[in-house]
């Protein structure tokens, strides 16, 4: 299975390794063209300004959007999961959203750097906790009806989904623990 | 049950924002405005300080850290990460920015060195640090000291990439040669490079540095960039090349795009036509050896 990881920006080797280590292939994907090649797309963490732009300068983020809607699934961390909210609330906006998940989410809200912080999360059907990394964090402040909370934090939601819509303000690629990555593999096989 | 424990400070955390900045483009800012402009043209973080490098050159004295007032209006400004340079050795500096709550510190051989001996101990700070390397010895020096990010060091405010080349050049083949060493071999090897001994095993296991390796130091134009990237480089500082230059709101913008699409050359020069003036560069040999920021740090 191919599963491609959107690389214009951010930790994108450290998701590939992940998803190799989870028994598929990774692509990274710098074109509208390569969204084609992918049964799934995994938005990396890094500056969500940043890839936003890059994303509209580039023509891919209409491309990227329709491809969402019309059913490819996606993993969102961090940076990627504030591009996939629906509504980014607080004074620090993003330019360019992707904007497919019933979500409203705040950007570095847990404070600056010296604020980032890891610790042990747990996860809906995972027996045992994921290390999990939290740098300069969003957090997620609602969610909608449909879509289901798989871990919390501080009684916040950190990693949800909706269909084939998976996000976390988290970074398990950095941790390196591929159990996420594997429930992303999953949701792309029902979608199937 | 939700958990409440949260470990700060940790070197995974500390090395983890230098990882979310890979492929990113970090740059000089003196003002809050230029800090927007840098934004705006999709930089992932910038840099603050007191002067930009071509400016200290010309214009000599003591250079220190940035005035409070500055770098705080710059955080104001920016939801980017937000970077400020401390002296070589100046802990004191050091302890200002992390109290103002900057995201980065780069213990910098742009400013005038505070200690001729020691680097700070960084490991004693909440806040990540950024340091210079011109060779593999001085950036596992710097990783040993605390160090949660390497930048080659380049030579500062020329717009002269040669410096660049050569350090980004140096600290990737001595990891290659690293690599190739038997276990016998790594003492010896230590004690050439003058590094930890535990970090020359490591990379001679791993074949790549434990943190996330910059490239720094005289880059002025998209093609710089991209030709840094292609070296090995993780990501691109840009000090006066962006506003030493004619149009530094399109010339920032075309390095970032350069930086991403480092490795198609229709995409490079598509975003380096028609940029306007760049800045006047300085040949880096013309340089008397005191004038050389690279040789400061130890």
């Amino acid at each position: 299975m191919k599963v491609g990881i959107l690389g214009l920006q951010g930790d994108v080797r450290e998701h590939a390794r992940l998803i190799d280590a989870a028994g598929a292939t990774a692509i990274i994907i710098k074109h509208a063209a390569g969204l084609d090649e992918v049964a799934g797309l995994i938005v990396p963490g890094g500056e969500s300004t940043t890839i936003g732009k890059l994303l509209d300068r580039f023509g891919i983020l209409d491309p990227l959007r329709e491809r969402i809607r019309a059913g490819m699934p996606v993993y969102g961390t961090c940076a990627g999961a504030i591009l996939m909210a629906r509504e980014v609330r607080g004074p620090e906006g993003v330019p360019h959203s992707i904007g497919v998940m019933d979500m409203a989410i705040v950007r570095n809200a847990y404070g600056r750097q010296v604020d980032s912080f890891e610790t042990d999360l747990d996860v809906a059907g995972l027996d045992r906790p994921l290390r999990s990394v939290f740098i300069r964090a969003p957090i997620i402040e609602e969610v909608g009806s449909g879509v289901e909370v798989l871990a919390e934090f501080d009684d916040r939601p950190v990693l949800v989904r909706e269909n084939g819509m998976l996000a976390s303000t988290f970074h398990p690629e950095i941790a390196g623990d591929e159990r996420v990555h594997r429930i992303f593999l999953d949701l792309i096989e029902e979608a199937g | 049950m939700s958990e409440t424990t949260r470990e700060t400070g940790g070197a995974r955390v500390k090395r983890g924002l230098a990882e979310m900045l890979k492929g990113g483009v970090i740059m000089d800012v003196t003002t809050a405005e230029q800090a927007k402009i840098a934004e705006e043209a999709g930089a992932v973080a910038v840099m603050a300080l007191e002067r930009v490098p071509a400016d200290i050159r010309a214009e000599g004295g003591v250079v220190r850290m940035a005035d409070p007032e500055k770098v705080s209006e710059i955080m104001e400004t920016v939801s980017i990460p937000v970077m400020a340079k401390c002296r070589i050795g100046h802990f004191v500096e050091a302890q200002v920015l992390e109290a103002l709550g900057v995201d980065y510190i780069d213990e910098s051989e742009v400013l005038t060195p505070a200690d001729e001996s020691n680097h700070v101990d960084k490991w004693a700070f909440n806040v990540p640090f950024v340091c210079g390397a011109t060779n593999l010895g001085e950036a596992l020096r710097r990783i040993g000291e605390g160090a949660a990010m390497i930048r080659s060091k380049g030579e500062a405010g020329t717009g002269n990439v040669v410096e660049a080349v050569r350090h980004m050049r140096s600290i990737t083949s001595e990891i290659r040669r690293l690599s190739t060493c038997g276990a016998e071999e790594l003492m010896g090897a230590a004690k050439e490079h003058r590094a930890p001994f535990d970090l020359v095993r490591e990379i001679a296991e791993t074949g790549t540095l434990p943190v996330v390796l910059f490239t720094a130091g005289g880059i002025a134009t998209p093609a710089d960039a991209a030709l840094m990237m292609q070296l090995g480089a993780d990501g691109v500082f840009v000090g006066s090349g962006i506003f030493k230059s004619g149009d530094p709101a399109t010339r920032a913008r075309s390095i970032v795009e350069a930086t991403t699409y480092f490795n198609e050359p229709e995409i490079v020069a598509k975003v380096s036509r028609g940029l306007g003036e760049a800045m006047v560069g300085i040949n880096v040999s013309d340089l008397p050896e005191s004038e050389r920021l690279a040789r400061r740090g130890w």
